[in-house]
């Protein structure tokens, strides 16, 4: 009964491993508890769950499993069915060209994930009660005449028998989530690009110095102490901020937090759709303080790497046109502004938060990795671990 | 099966819920590391503090800072005082042992009697610290190479690691752990909080202050929420003011900021915020 219980919370999205599960089994021979469904419930939370964002999903599974073979069967649907189901459906209203654009999104089966994890999503975010599917949530399927109205995930409330009270009440849900801070994966990737250097004051004991300095002195001792390493790889961070970027500030802010941890040298500036002759540090005042561009590559040296982060998804105007910028008049095209900011950081890479199935169809997004080199890459982990072999 | 000393109910200075409770028993009993997370100032640190002195043992305080590194847990070798040592001509320098320095873990290992060890802010550390713990958390033991000696826990010691959320933990450490979050007290908890901090405190001023604090709690966007630290230093201030329950009134509140708030707010823009809503409601409540 447990083993079910067990694969139900894995199939849930609860990252629990057998080491865990023989915990609770080995807290059970220890009669940690007494007959008490509610002791064993938070017995079982402890000992399974790490990490408070997963409660919710814990409670979910647990009311589920202990409340009667319906409710299972409804969980089932939740994780499993709906994908066939509605397939069927959903194709019966595609044009043949939707199709190939689905297909160009990855097919099927990345699309129907999407969806699950949505749902998944929208799910966490509705607090008990009923949990049906509304169509705003799920923009893209939307578009595509995509309509779930009607697809119940999920049970109602069980009886107010006590004992099941606590994971009724899903105190956890709105934290599901909420305190994400994903950003050791991202991390991990930006530690590839390291080079440490002894610089600044002299504060650790050089070990092998002393000991060769003491033996030259006859074995009077000499002490002998070097600056600590740091990271001295120098990096120059250019944000593409505003319009198309909205839909990925979760991932750049991901990055952006994770860069200013590892690098101790780092140096960020905003843009809005492409670099044109100024750019800004402040977006607040971003009218009022900007830095030129030429000033930017007076400052900072060629040893700095640079890294772009955009969409790249504009008009090919912004970028090859006088007077393409959106936003104000500029004398030369973005492109020129680009190549000379290439020129003097000929370590460079583009790193782009749009799928890239998408790169091709997109002629900006063309013009640019042409002005790169090819040496853009998506912003997703392996993305970022190329990108940071290529800038070493 | 278990000896009343084996088992933590909270104490007199400590308010521990149930499940709170059972979290540390099952630590205890399975010898496994409990690792605690929740709101700043809902207890984390103290918990270990009030099990080590609930079950008489004595208690090893480990706190991590950015520069902490795991091998300072285990024992440092004071390389530094031994050649200084040699240039003296001291006796003590033959043996390497005299200059290995034990570290928090180590002290805990040898404690005689079962010891409680206090692993504090752990997400403060590199984020690779945790994976250098591994092994000595899972086994309680390790070797030391200078002296080549196992060091080996002669009673499993009950740890307790906090963290605030800074970093993400590795998925192999928190294998090893238990997990409690701390939620924020509700009303009656934190009644039983106050009463064990304030014997006594006049039933009225108590009901005042717990409904303005979770009033200030509730409002929307602040950056720094009170937490019951900051509620118990609040009213420890207006005990020492000597502040009539009047004063903390809902209806007067509404329309003014309750006394001494700054034990409350931390942050300037938390402040303004408030004003601004107090601003808002009485302009709203204004009759007309």
């Amino acid at each position: 009964m447990l083993i079910r219980f067990f694969l139900m919370l894995r199939a849930a999205g609860v990252p629990v491993s057998i080491t865990e599960f023989l915990a609770l089994l080995e807290a059970l021979e220890a009669r940690l508890i007494g007959l008490s469904a509610e002791d064993f419930y938070w017995v079982a939370r402890t000992v399974l769950v790490k990490d408070e964002r997963h409660y919710d999903r814990f409670d979910r599974v647990f009311a589920a499993h202990f409340r009667g073979a319906q409710d299972l069967f409804e969980a089932l649907l939740a994780s499993e069915v709906p994908a066939d189901w509605l397939r069927k459906d959903f194709e019966l209203s595609l044009s043949p060209e939707e199709k190939a654009r689905i297909a160009a999104l990855g097919g099927w089966d990345a699309l129907m994930e999407t969806l699950r994890k949505r749902l998944e999503e929208q799910k966490a975010r509705h607090q008990g009660g009923n949990r049906w599917i509304g169509t705003g949530g799920t923009s893209p399927f939307g578009a595509h005449g995509y309509n779930p109205e009607g697809v119940r995930i999920g049970g109602e409330t069980a009886g107010n028998r006590r004992a099941v009270k606590v994971w009724e009440r899903r105190e956890f849900a709105n934290l599901d989530d909420s305190v994400e801070l994903g950003t050791r994966n991202v991390k991990l990737a930006l530690r590839r690009l390291r080079r440490f250097a002894r610089q600044g004051a002299t504060e650790i004991l050089d070990l092998d110095g002393t000991i060769d300095s003491t033996a030259r002195r006859a074995g009077l001792l000499d002490i002998r102490m070097v600056p600590e390493r740091h990271n001295a790889i120098k990096v120059l961070l250019f944000l593409d901020i505003g319009g198309s970027m909205d839909d990925h500030v979760r991932i750049c802010e991901e990055l952006f937090s994770a860069a200013r941890g590892e690098f101790k040298h780092l140096e960020y500036f905003y843009f809005h759709n492409f670099v044109y002759e100024s750019v800004w540090k402040d977006n607040r005042r971003r009218h009022g303080e900007r830095t030129t561009l030429a000033r930017v590559m007076h400052t900072y040296g060629q040893d700095y790497r640079l890294v772009v982060v955009g969409d790249a998804t504009m008009s090919p105007y912004e970028i090859i046109q006088p007077g393409g910028s959106i936003e104000h008049w500029n004398e030369e095209p973005g492109a020129a502004w680009m190549k000379r900011l290439l020129a003097s950081y000929p370590r460079h890479v583009w790193l782009n938060p749009e799928p890239r199935e998408r790169w091709e169809f997109t002629p900006s997004i063309r013009i640019t990795r042409e002005l790169f080199e090819d040496r853009m890459y998506p912003l997703t982990l392996a993305g970022l671990d190329r990108a940071m072999r290529t800038l070493q | 099966m278990n000896s009343p000393l084996n088992r933590f109910e909270g104490s007199d200075s400590y308010v521990a819920t149930g499940e709170l409770a059972l979290a540390v028993n099952a630590a205890i009993t399975l010898g496994r590391p409990l690792l605690v997370k929740g709101e700043p100032g809902t207890g984390k640190t103290q918990l270990a503090e009030e099990v080590a002195r609930a079950l008489d043992t004595p208690l090893f305080e480990w706190h991590i800072k950015s520069t902490s590194k795991s091998q300072q847990g285990l024992y440092e070798y004071d390389a530094v005082s031994r050649l200084r040592d040699s240039q003296l001509g001291d006796e003590r320098v033959k043996d390497i042992a005299n200059y290995i320095v034990p570290g928090m873990l180590w002290r805990a290992f040898e404690s005689g009697r079962r010891a409680v060890l206090l692993i504090d802010e752990i997400d403060k550390a590199d984020i690779e610290f945790p994976n250098d713990l591994l092994r000595e958390l899972d086994r309680m033991e390790f070797y030391v190479y200078e002296t080549r000696q196992l060091v080996k826990a002669r009673e499993r010691p009950i740890v307790f690691i906090t963290s605030n959320n800074e970093k993400e933990l590795p998925d192999a450490f928190l294998r090893r752990c238990f997990f409690h979050y701390i939620r924020f007290p509700d009303s009656a908890t934190m009644e039983q909080i106050v009463e064990v901090h304030f014997p006594g405190l006049k039933k009225s001023l108590l009901a005042e202050a717990l409904s303005a604090f979770y009033r200030i709690r509730d409002v929307p966007g602040l950056k720094k929420k009170p937490s019951t630290s900051e509620l118990l230093d609040w009213i420890k201030l207006l005990l020492a003011e000597d502040i009539p329950p009047e004063a903390l009134r809902a209806d007067e509140a509404k329309s003014s900021i309750p006394p001494l708030y700054g034990a409350l707010l931390k942050n300037e823009q938390d402040v303004h915020l408030f004003e601004q809503l107090v601003f808002l409601n009485r302009r709203a409540g204004r009759p007309g």
